[in-house]
């Protein structure tokens, strides 16, 4: 039997169709590579038997009419989604043992599709992190090293960072993610791998655990481009239970790729040459332009003015969502409580202390106080109004071009340990993922290529509300040039 | 502006997590940092700018008046860390 796990989802599904392999050897082969790669630290809980489950029921139906479009295909699943039965912690000490008596609709979709579930995976706690760091079960190792010999830890990236280790150490042949200020793409970047984050509204939140909710958004995490079309038209859809999704149809984006992109006016935003961005990734950036030139689209400059009040707005809004969405965690109804205390009121502040690591605390204070009485219209009326500007800024761009491109991220993978004493530095990190996720649009990272560490690098692409498929058609005509097929050297 | 310890220890108790003093003057640095840092935010002219309130234009849909979920206590329970008599219990609040 040859090494399934080396094939994209495209090709592991066109094998179990087509009688090559079954789904039950696929699972096997995953859930063997899972357990073998527990040095990664990616998965929180594996679950074999049940990818097992799901292999058995694809082989039964594979020559059947109504074979779901991920039949016979295992999935990782980040563990902010709640999934029916199985440990749900969002990466935090205060969901501990939470077994979800529901499934969330993403997973739920997927599941419908006919996929498995290989297992949870790890992720910066409640999804507030841009390495890992975070997580109560401590950082996911990249499976990347740099070339420089250093041998040192690096990260995957946050906060989607164990979804991303997964699929670059070949334990998952595609994941979710959820971004929320760049946590599907700057992982996928720091791992070269690609992944989208589509138009907020396009994936449900139900069952999500929520960290800001005008800004959080599922997303695909897969090798190629065409893997995440597909995974992203299982994971879409509208559902009655999530008041911001978008009642429209789901297009047919996989059977849509082109990556013929005649006529398309790719926009390229001054804002985003900032200093102390290694040369490598200006350079690649340059290299992506051409790239899309070759395809029959041109460079139009542009500017998005408020690119760099794009942060402190960020970190403005999602902390203030954050502290509303997390103050149920009480230790009343789920999770852990604190016992020893005398009263309820001293039982909720113990059980927060203790529950909630230090990232975590920290955004809640800032939530906190940026919602207080006298500091609201100073702080929170004031960022909703820069990110109403930020949005139109894209508007307003979107007159004169199609696309835009941009680096993902301001460097490679650091090593861990690297940023995580200072937070505005770790923040910094997601520059050019923020904008796009304010404004609610479609962004993709795909990998372009290799530093001179030997470390991947992403380019970006942000769509006009909606346009998935332009989105992920630039991904395509950039993946078909770059011609990404670095892989980290096994060490685990 | 700035935080003092006073008002941190303030917002310590409205997030009801519990701190040191220790840790409350830890605390006092790290969010002036951060405050300090999107303090920028005042050198943009936002006048006669609405607040963004929804990011992708979407109506709020009204359901019908009827009861589309329920009778599962013992799912609602199952994770509560005590559950007594098919209530969540919490330590004493009235003597």
């Amino acid at each position: 039997m040859s090494d399934l796990t080396s094939l994209s989802i495209a090709e592991l599904r066109e094998g179990f169709r087509s009688g090559e392999f079954t789904a039950r050897e696929i699972a096997e082969q995953y859930n063997a590579a899972v357990a073998g790669a527990r040095a990664l630290n990616a998965y929180t809980v594996e679950t074999p038997e049940d990818a097992l489950a799901a292999a058995s029921a694809a082989d039964e139906a594979r020559t059947s009419s109504e074979l779901g479009s991920l039949a016979g295909i295992p999935l990782g699943i980040k563990d902010l989604f709640a999934t029916r039965g199985v440990d749900t912690t969002a990466g935090s000490r205060i969901l501990k043992d939470f077994k979800p008596p529901y499934e969330s609709t993403v997973s739920a979709n997927l599941r419908k599709a006919g996929a498995g579930m290989l297992g949870k995976l790890n992720m910066d706690e409640f999804a507030m992190g841009s390495s890992n760091e975070t997580s109560a079960y401590g950082p996911v190792i990249s499976p990347w090293k740099a070339a420089d010999g250093s041998n040192a830890a690096l990260t995957p990236g946050g906060s989607s960072g164990g979804s991303a280790a997964a699929v670059a150490a070949g334990i998952a042949p595609g994941v979710t993610g959820t971004d929320t200020g760049g946590s599907i793409r700057q992982p996928a970047a720091f791992t070269g791998i690609c992944g989208i984050k589509p138009t907020y509204g396009r994936c449900s939140r139900w069952g999500i655990v929520s960290f800001a909710s005008s800004l959080d958004q599922a997303g695909p995490m897969a090798r190629t481009v065409r893997d995440c079309a597909i995974l992203l038209e299982a994971m879409a859809g509208f559902d009655p239970k999530d008041s911001t999704s978008l009642d429209l149809p789901v297009p047919n984006w996989a059977a849509g790729l082109s990556s013929d992109l005649k006529g398309k006016r790719v926009g390229v935003p001054k804002e985003y040459r900032i200093d102390g961005v290694p040369a490598d990734i200006n350079a690649l950036w340059d290299q992506g332009i051409e790239w899309l030139k070759d395809t029959g689209a041109t460079p139009v400059e542009i500017s998005l003015p408020h690119t760099k009040y794009a942060l402190p707005t960020y970190y403005i809004i999602a902390p203030a969502e954050a502290s509303s969405n997390l103050a149920r965690y009480d230790g009343v109804r789920y999770g852990l409580r604190e016992e020893g205390v005398k009263t309820l009121d001293d039982m909720y502040a113990a059980t927060r202390a203790a529950g909630f690591g230090a990232e975590v605390k920290r955004r809640i204070m800032i939530g906190t106080y940026v919602l207080s009485a006298g500091f609201y219209d100073a702080y929170f009326t004031k960022a909703q109004k820069v990110r109403s500007l930020i949005k139109r800024d894209f508007e307003q761009a979107f007159e004169t071009c199609d696309l835009i491109l941009t680096p993902t991220a301001p460097s490679a993978a650091f090593a861990l340990g690297d940023k995580s004493s200072d937070p505005i530095a770790m923040y910094l990190n997601d520059v050019f993922a923020v904008p796009a996720s304010l404004a609610g649009l479609p962004a993709m990272s795909v990998p372009g290529g290799l530093d001179s560490d030997g470390l991947p690098l992403g380019l970006q692409i942000i769509g006009r509300e909606l346009d998935e498929q332009g989105v992920l058609n630039a991904g395509l005509a950039i993946e078909e040039r770059a011609g990404f097929t670095a892989k980290p050297k096994r060490w685990w | 502006m700035s935080v003092s310890p006073e008002q941190v220890r303030h917002i310590a108790k409205l997030a009801r997590i519990a701190m040191s003093d220790e840790e409350l003057e830890r605390m006092v640095p790290e969010l002036n940092n951060i405050l300090g840092w999107v303090e920028q935010l005042g050198e943009v002219n936002t006048d006669g700018v609405e607040p963004l309130t929804a990011v992708i234009p979407n109506t709020l849909r009204l359901r019908e008046d009827r009861v589309t979920d329920g009778n599962c206590r013992d799912d609602v329970l199952a994770n509560a860390p005590v559950a007594e008599h098919g209530f969540f219990a919490v330590p004493k609040v009235i003597e």
